[in-house]
């Protein structure tokens, strides 16, 4: 998996490529997190991600818990189809802001 | 039907992906297929090399067959006996400050495969997925 940051004038993108998985899912959450830290508007461009197992969920949860105790926002773009069944079967659709 | 044994630890779970990824590419499963097949094989792998034999080591094995145009994979482990289909589902409509980590693993499996069943049986805990393509 690799992560590009983008830091525009008013949020910071984050753009991920590859499988968020059990051994990638730390990088993706430290990266959510900093970026949360520097700014408080946050996209990830999921558009390279196919594949997102439990452990990548619970880094997305961690942001977005974190992003509304700032009063920040993060939210998701590209968001292919199977990300998006697993986000629906998990209820994940539901939290999350998928643009 | 082929058949792979690695030991049960976390940072090894490519060498069972890879595998499984393989193989269902052989005999020509569609890729979504795959995809997803292979994150319920994660979602079981990680909780074998978590948690099946605490701080010691042991091996899991992964057993693939296909027939009629469906999938079936075994894991078996010789750790703790544990069924991990007893575990409660967790509330999905919960909103995301009111989740706790953990437990979703278990459920995408249920909800990924068609069929999942375990069984405990000559020492070993014996998981057996189902998934037609």
């Amino acid at each position: 998996m690799t992560i590009n940051e983008k830091i525009e004038s008013d949020k910071i993108v984050l753009e991920v490529e590859g499988k968020v998985d059990r051994l990638t899912t730390q990088q993706l959450q430290d990266a959510i997190l900093l970026a949360l830290q520097k700014m408080r508007q946050l996209e990830i461009d999921f558009g390279g991600v196919n594949y997102i197992s439990s452990a990548g969920l619970r880094a997305l949860l961690m942001g977005q818990k974190t992003a509304q105790s700032k009063q920040g926002r993060m939210y998701l773009t590209k968001v292919t189809e199977p990300v998006k069944e697993i986000f629906n079967i998990t209820g994940f659709s539901s939290f999350l802001e998928i643009q | 039907m082929d058949r792979l044994s690695v030991e049960a630890k976390v940072e090894n779970l490519y060498q069972i992906t890879d595998y499984v990824e393989e193989e269902l590419e052989a005999i020509g499963v569609p890729l979504g297929h795959i995809t997803s097949v292979c994150i319920a094989i994660e979602e079981v792998y990680v909780n074998i090399a978590s948690y099946a034999y605490k701080d010691e080591t042991g091996k899991v094995d992964v057993e693939i067959d296909t027939k009629d145009s469906s999938i079936n994979i075994k894991f078996f482990d010789e750790g703790t006996p544990y069924n991990p289909l007893e575990k409660m589902d967790p509330d999905i409509n919960l909103p995301a400050e009111k989740r706790q980590q953990g437990g979703l693993g278990i459920y995408m499996i249920k909800k990924i495969m068609d069929e999942v069943e375990y069984e405990y049986k000559d020492n070993k805990n014996i998981l057996t997925m189902v998934k037609g393509f």
